[in-house]
């Protein structure tokens, strides 16, 4: 019985395991196009491109938080705080993307405190 | 040849040998040296896992002015001190802001005293039901300085009444505010210059003094030469000045409020520093017109961020 478990958990493992390196893998590519395209300015690009990278792996973190900032420069702020809300979640001791996200809080609280005034 | 002679030149053959080869091995080192930190470099540069972009975060503005193509800063109450004319000043400074920030085409008319108009209509209010009297009219007559000629006892009344009306307090101010609701004023201001948007609202420009005890640490020595910091109390005195502004936008179509917002700065200098209040008066209007201008049109913050691999 126990090798019977231990044989379906390895099969299960020696299947997935590439799936997701592959997920990871065009992931990858699809952020690597994005930071080409942000360093062109083509932000709108950037944006799809890391969209479409956090669908293919939604635990991929540094994704979620370059997607982050592309919604920061179009002024989504409400995507934007959300996608580095689960950047945060996915990697919370990454000091970079907490100090991207503590600039962009300096940000959005003033616009929140203007609008409310 | 005796034997010594053929040892030393055997010796300085080796030593030869010995140089040429540390020579060559140094060589073959910096070879690799260089072929290693090359390699390094091109691993480096492959590893790379973040490049800080120059990003500009978009704030949208506050009011859709879309549907004006004209403004007209209109003018302020102004209180507070005399030193200043922060009526006018205002009005020159936010002219010259818009023309240069937004897309909106500056309307270049005569300044409204407010002041007079919003004291004529307080008075109107009282004995009347009348609004207050045509805005051309009362314009040109507040506009224009006072006749030379006028008879000392009428130019006495007139200082008694500017006296009167002069706005110290934030309490003398209310008393004019009045004039913002006032809906068929601003309609027919906004008729005679082809319905623009309209920036007026009250200007608070008041010195402010202060006097407080104060903690500082101060260095001293002891007797042992170690350094000891010490906190100090000292009375402090600072004077400098308050600018309370309240901008108003009106729709000059209908004479509606469209949006309203108070903002307060203030500035302090040692009391032995002596600062002109119109120099303070820039100093406070410079850090309130992002937000000024965060009303009317899209404002964008540059700063940078981390994109990661």
């Amino acid at each position: 019985m126990i090798l019977r478990t231990l044989v379906l958990t390895g099969a299960l493992l020696t299947v997935t395991a590439p799936v997701y390196a592959d997920a990871r893998g065009e992931a990858k590519a699809q952020v690597e196009f994005g930071i080409k395209a942000a360093r062109l300015e083509l932000w709108k690009e950037a944006t799809y491109r890391w969209e479409k990278a956090t669908q293919l792996d939604p635990t991929y973190a540094q994704a979620w938080n370059n997607l982050a900032i592309g919604y920061e420069y179009q002024g989504r702020f409400d995507d934007a705080e959300a996608a580095y809300q689960r950047a945060l979640k996915l990697d919370s001791k990454s000091a970079l993307i907490r100090q991207n996200y503590d600039l962009f809080k300096e940000i959005h609280d003033r616009t929140k405190r203007r609008r409310d005034r | 040849m005796t034997a010594r002679n053929v040892a030393a030149i055997a010796s300085r053959a080796s030593a030869r040998r010995s140089e040429e080869g540390a020579l060559a091995r140094r060589s073959r080192g910096g070879l690799w040296r260089s072929l290693a930190s090359l390699a390094l470099l091109g691993v480096t540069a492959g590893c790379t896992s973040f490049y800080e972009v120059p990003i500009e975060t978009p704030i949208q503005a506050k009011l859709d002015v879309g549907a004006f193509r004209r403004v007209l800063v209109a003018g302020f109450i102004s209180g507070g001190t005399d030193d200043v004319d922060a009526n006018m000043e205002t009005v020159r400074l936010l002219r010259s802001q818009l023309r240069t920030k937004t897309n909106l085409r500056v309307i270049e008319a005569e300044v409204l005293p407010l002041v007079q108009l919003a004291g004529k209509q307080g008075q109107s209010a009282a004995t009347s039901s009348d609004t207050i009297p045509p805005v051309a009219e009362l314009g040109t007559a507040t506009m224009t300085a006072p006749a030379p000629s006028t008879a000392p006892a009428a130019a006495a009344t007139v200082e008694e009444r500017s006296k009167a009306e002069a706005i110290r307090t934030r309490k003398d101010l209310e008393r004019y505010e009045r004039i913002f609701a006032d809906a068929a004023f601003w309609k027919k201001l906004g008729e005679e210059y082809e319905s623009p948007l309209i920036i007026t609202g009250t200007i608070m420009f008041t010195p402010q003094q202060t006097s407080r005890y104060e903690v500082e640490n101060r260095e001293t020595y002891d007797q042992l030469g170690r350094r000891v910091v010490v906190p100090i109390r000292t009375f402090r005195e600072r004077k400098g000045f308050v600018l309370e502004p309240k901008f108003v936008f009106i729709d000059g179509r209908t004479g509606a409020t469209l949006y309203s917002e108070t903002q307060r700065r203030e500035v302090l200098y040692p009391l032995s520093q002596s600062t002109p209040a119109l120099a303070s008066y820039f100093e406070l209007m410079d850090q309130l017109i992002p937000d000024f201008l965060g009303a009317l049109s899209t404002q964008k913050i540059r700063g940078s961020r981390i994109l990661l691999r």
